[in-house]
């Protein structure tokens, strides 16, 4: 055996920076270039309020990432753990604060930030359980009592984030740790269970939902039930996307939008927004680019020669799936409202730093795809 | 190396195979995504393109300007003026209770107010603006301005009220108008009269010529965003302004009998040409001021209207009905030469009362006028006579030459309200009381009691056909009609009557005009012969009349011996005075009828103003005049 087998050389940081998936970078400033256009419309043709902060907040947040993805992975193993307690004790904070203030509540002040713990939540859900499977053995990962503690690492944040209430993030988590749980090797037969047992819990569940959130799973079912109503903001939306055609109705042309028949235009219906003046065409431009980022994602995945990246790429390309499927799905009246937003289009900070942290992790994974970690439970 | 990749193999393999199956039900997913964008926007997409134009695009209506009402001179009568309002619309219905909380703060609108807003703009679907407050002020209209960021979709919106620059003075002729109500639609289907701003005439000239005055709307095709906030106009089609009117009344003349019967308490004059059936005045008092039903009556002045004994509301020359007594002494004549039951020499004897089996029929002089012809009656108004004649002439016939003289039935007047009165017969007391017709019931009519009921308008038209020499005249009010003011003009005077003849024997008709000239000469109003001033009148206005005082309540034997006048009784159980005229007596034109209620005697309270209306009627002469008409198109 020689040495050179055993141990490869360390990676000179040239070599780091020619690892970087420039392609990828390129692929998620074209989203985000998307997102600025399409604020701008929304803005009625104007930069403020909207598109040109969303540029400066996409250049700051892509500078983190790079910062992210040339950090060894052995480091985000170490701290896996220590940033998943930290973001369940913020989030049980966030719900204490919110029991107080009387209403939902899904951010904390701290300093000059506010920070939404259930994003920070997302990536440490992945992190922790991609160094918890990175230890196992595969027959071990595929034994019932092993698949106990994840169990709890998910359910633990989901539940919590269900009190708040915000139904959109709880099962983004849910749905995102399943796919982690898949991969890692657990039998088929606890998700078959787990899905029965998540049909007999639906009226328990309908029980504990709060009012509106009921009313939007009805309207999901029935949206001509109440048109001005509850449907009111899936029926507008259908409008607009429908009205837009193959080619749309042309850049600042939306009317749905710029005569307000929109809701939350410049968040969770940006995609209508888009979609209203540049049609199908614009549509699928837009789709493609974020298959791209999936494809990268599992590319990567499958190339890093060490268990715990594999889980952090496929973890995080699950979140950037369930994100673009949740959105889209429900602007077109596929799915429930649930608020999630289009990533890296939709008008806001917090979700825009969590994405493209876990971008910088994902990329991570290819700059370090084989570095040698231990195997530590 | 062991340590690290030992059992990794295996793991990876299971790793690759699953996210292969994870990516593969994600690409399953994301086409269906397309799919879905397929379905809607190329499938659907022309349902939707439609949607959204019905979501932009909204319709709406311009209220056409209603037509101004002028008298025959071009002195306006009904007007608009410019009226700011508050109007709001809601987001279907979303943070009213927000918004009108505030608009409370700003204009006091008090509990009832705030929850008809309530429920209008809960109720208002599809954006169409609500009214708030009409006829702002500056001030409050700079206040809604200033708070305009605090009220999200309220707005100032310029609308047009009515005005009725002569208030009382011509309330019961042109009336007023209201909020549309559900029965002002009935066969209507005129989008515009759904409009909140929408006004629709109540009563009077504004009712009767409702669907003229009206006008037609024009509409206006606006883009709106989401809570209902004009963004820019597309398209727009003219409407067309109601028709502007001429009414036949004679402003100044009105304002002259309303002058002057202001010493009465309540009371109606009619002035009608005998010609052409032009109303030249209707007054009834007392009055009311339709502007306080334009800006938006309150419930107490609502209240006190109705419960006024002078009943203000009540147009009483048309719907005001009365015992015409005496004056209608002519029916009975004209009915009993017409039948041939008297001639014109024909005379009666009068000792002071009649007996018809037990009952005493009187006279109102005691002592009898003794024998007299027809003439003569008229002239000193005898009882007995008319009693005599009415038995002659039978009470079928006298009901018919009524009828033919306008009684108990609607003219053609057109203003809504108008009664019948009552013109008795064999019939109507059968069908009416059940009982047949007596021979005292004919005595009673005879002299225009019992039963007997008309409305000032029926003595007036009455008065009028006995003037032109039989024609059947009709009243009118409405001069000349059109919808640009250039082409607004009265028409060209006339001198022959058009309306058909009654065929009543022209010398029956002279000597029941000539018995109208003796009573103002040497008869029961011959205090009449000279004017207020004592001064004889001038021969061009000589006039014509006859008197009459109807009883309200039965005078007793016992009242009759005790000699208790009139004075000494209560305002309402007086007798009410009239008198009819016409002049000038060479060429009848004008005819008047004046009823003062409770005026107690018809000579001496009514004639008066009979005989100063009729002859500044005549010296007015407004019939012939068109000089007087002011061209308005110089407005």
């Amino acid at each position: 055996m020689s040495l050179a087998l055993d141990a490869p050389a360390p990676v000179g940081f040239a070599e780091k920076i020619w690892r970087i998936n420039w392609g990828l970078v390129l692929v998620l400033s074209a989203i985000a270039g998307v997102g600025v256009l399409a604020l701008y419309s929304a803005a009625g043709g104007r930069f403020e309020p909207w598109a040109a902060r969303h540029a400066v907040r996409y250049g700051a947040a892509l500078g983190l990432m790079l910062v992210v993805a040339l950090i060894h992975p052995k480091v985000w193993l170490a701290l896996a753990w220590p940033i998943y307690i930290v973001s369940m004790l913020l989030l049980v904070a966030v719900d204490v604060v919110g029991k107080i203030g009387m209403g939902a509540q899904r951010w904390l002040v701290i300093g000059p930030m506010q920070v939404q713990p259930s994003e920070i939540a997302k990536v440490a859900v992945i992190l922790v359980l991609a160094r918890y499977y990175h230890g196992l053995r595969k027959e071990e990962a595929s034994k019932f009592l092993y698949t106990l503690p994840p169990l709890a690492i998910i359910l633990a944040p989901v539940g919590l984030v269900m009190v708040q209430p915000d139904l959109g993030t709880a099962l983004m988590v849910l749905m995102g740790g399943a796919a982690l749980l898949f991969v890692a090797g657990v039998r088929l037969w606890m998700f078959l269970a787990a899905a029965v047992g998540a049909v007999a819990c639906l009226p328990i569940g309908w029980s504990l939902m709060h009012e509106y959130q009921r009313k939007r799973v009805l309207t999901f079912l029935d949206p001509d039930r109440d048109p001005l109503g509850a449907g009111y903001h899936i029926t507008q939306s259908k409008i607009a996307i429908g009205s837009g055609g193959l080619f749309g109705k042309g850049f600042l042309k939306g009317t749905q939008s710029s005569l307000n028949f929109l809701p939350e235009k410049q968040t969770d219906f940006i995609f209508t927004t888009f979609v209203e003046e540049w049609g199908m065409a614009g549509a699928m431009v837009l789709l493609a680019l974020f298959a791209l980022v999936l494809v990268w994602g599992f590319s990567i995945s499958l190339r890093c020669q060490h268990h715990f990246g594999r889980l952090v790429a496929l973890g995080v390309t699950a979140m950037m799936f369930l994100y673009v499927f949740i959105n889209t799905a429900m602007v077109m009246g596929l799915l429930p409202v649930v608020g999630v937003p289009l990533p890296l289009v939709s008008n806001g900070g917090t979700a825009m730093v969590s994405v493209m942290f876990a971008c910088g992790l994902l990329i991570g994974v290819n700059v370090y795809r084989d570095a040698q970690l231990p195997r530590t439970r | 190396m062991m340590r690290y990749r030992k059992g990794d193999g295996e793991r990876s393999s299971l790793f690759t195979r699953r996210s292969l199956l994870l990516g593969g039900a994600q690409a399953l997913l994301l086409s269906a995504l397309a799919g879905r964008l397929y379905q809607l926007q190329v499938v659907e997409t022309d349902r939707f393109t439609t949607q959204a134009e019905e979501n932009r695009i909204n319709l709406r209506l311009l209220p056409p300007s209603r037509g101004l009402i002028f008298d025959r001179g071009g002195q306006p009568l009904a007007v608009n003026r410019n009226n700011f309002r508050a109007m709001a619309t809601s987001d279907r219905g979303r943070g009213v209770e927000v918004v009108v909380e505030r608009l409370d703060s700003i204009f006091n609108l008090g509990e009832a107010e705030r929850n008809r807003l309530l429920r209008e703009l809960r109720r208002s679907r599809n954006a169409q603006p609500v009214v708030v407050r009409e006829n702002l002020g500056w001030e409050e209209v700079a206040r809604l301005e200033f708070n305009a960021p605090d009220l999200p979709g309220v707005f100032i919106d310029l609308g047009q009220t009515r005005d009725y620059p002569e208030g009382e003075l011509m309330s019961h002729i042109v009336g007023y108008t209201g909020r549309v109500a559900d029965e002002d639609l009935a066969g209507r289907d005129d989008p515009v009269l759904q409009l909140a701003t929408m006004r629709f005439g109540k009563k009077g000239v504004e009712r009767s010529l409702e669907d003229q005055l009206r006008g037609r709307a024009g509409a206006v095709q606006v883009e709106v965003n989401a809570v209902g906030r004009v963004v820019r106009e597309l398209d727009r089609t003219e409407g067309q302004p109601g028709a502007n009117t001429l009414l036949t009344i004679d402003l100044e003349l009105q304002r002259f009998v309303a002058e002057r019967m202001k010493e009465h308490q309540s009371g109606s004059v009619v002035v009608m040409d005998v010609v052409t059936g032009d109303i030249l005045a209707m007054v009834s008092t007392p009055g009311f001021d339709p502007n306080t039903f334009a800006r938006g009556i309150t419930q107490s002045e609502w209240r006190d209207l109705l419960d006024s004994p002078e009943r203000p509301l009540n147009n009483k020359s048309i719907a005001g009905v009365y015992p015409p007594g005496s004056t209608y002494k002519m029916v009975t004549a004209l009915a009993a030469l017409e039948s041939k039951a008297i001639d014109p020499w024909t005379r009666l004897p009068c000792n002071g009362f009649l007996e018809l089996g037990n009952i005493k029929f009187h006279c109102w002089l005691k002592g009898g006028h003794g024998s007299t012809n027809v003439v003569e009656a008229l002239a000193h108004s005898c009882d007995c006579f008319f009693y005599e004649a009415a038995r002659k002439a039978g009470i079928d016939r006298i009901a018919d030459m009524a009828n033919r003289l306008g009684f108990g039935r609607v003219s053609e007047l057109g203003l809504p309200g108008e009664s019948t009165g009552i013109q008795p017969s064999r019939s109507w007391k059968q069908e009416k009381l059940g009982k047949p017709w007596q021979h005292g019931d004919t005595f009673n009519l005879g002299i225009g009691q019992g039963y007997m009921a008309a409305t000032p308008l029926q003595l007036a038209i009455m008065t009028a056909r006995i003037a032109n020499g039989g024609y059947e005249v009709q009243p009118n009010l409405l001069l000349a009609s059109a919808t640009s003011r250039e082409e607004l003009a009265p028409p060209a005077p006339r001198d022959k009557p058009s309306a058909p003849s009654l065929r009543l024997n022209p010398q029956h008709l002279a000597m029941v005009r000539e018995g109208m000239v003796q009573v103002v000469q040497s008869g029961t109003a011959n205090h009449l012969r000279v004017d207020g001033n004592g001064k004889v009148i001038d021969p061009a206005y000589r006039f014509a009349g006859k008197t009459g005082t109807a009883q309200v309540k039965r005078i007793t034997e016992r009242e009759r011996d005790m000699g208790i006048t009139q004075a000494q009784l209560p305002w309402h159980l007086r007798h009410h005075a009239l008198f009819v005229c016409f002049g000038p007596v060479d060429n009848p034109r004008y005819a008047c009828a004046v009823i003062v209620e409770h005026g107690m005697a018809g000579g001496t309270t009514a004639g008066p103003i009979g005989r100063d209306v009729l002859i500044e009627t005549m010296k007015r002469d407004p019939s012939r005049r068109t000089e007087g008409f002011k061209k308005m198109a110089s407005r």
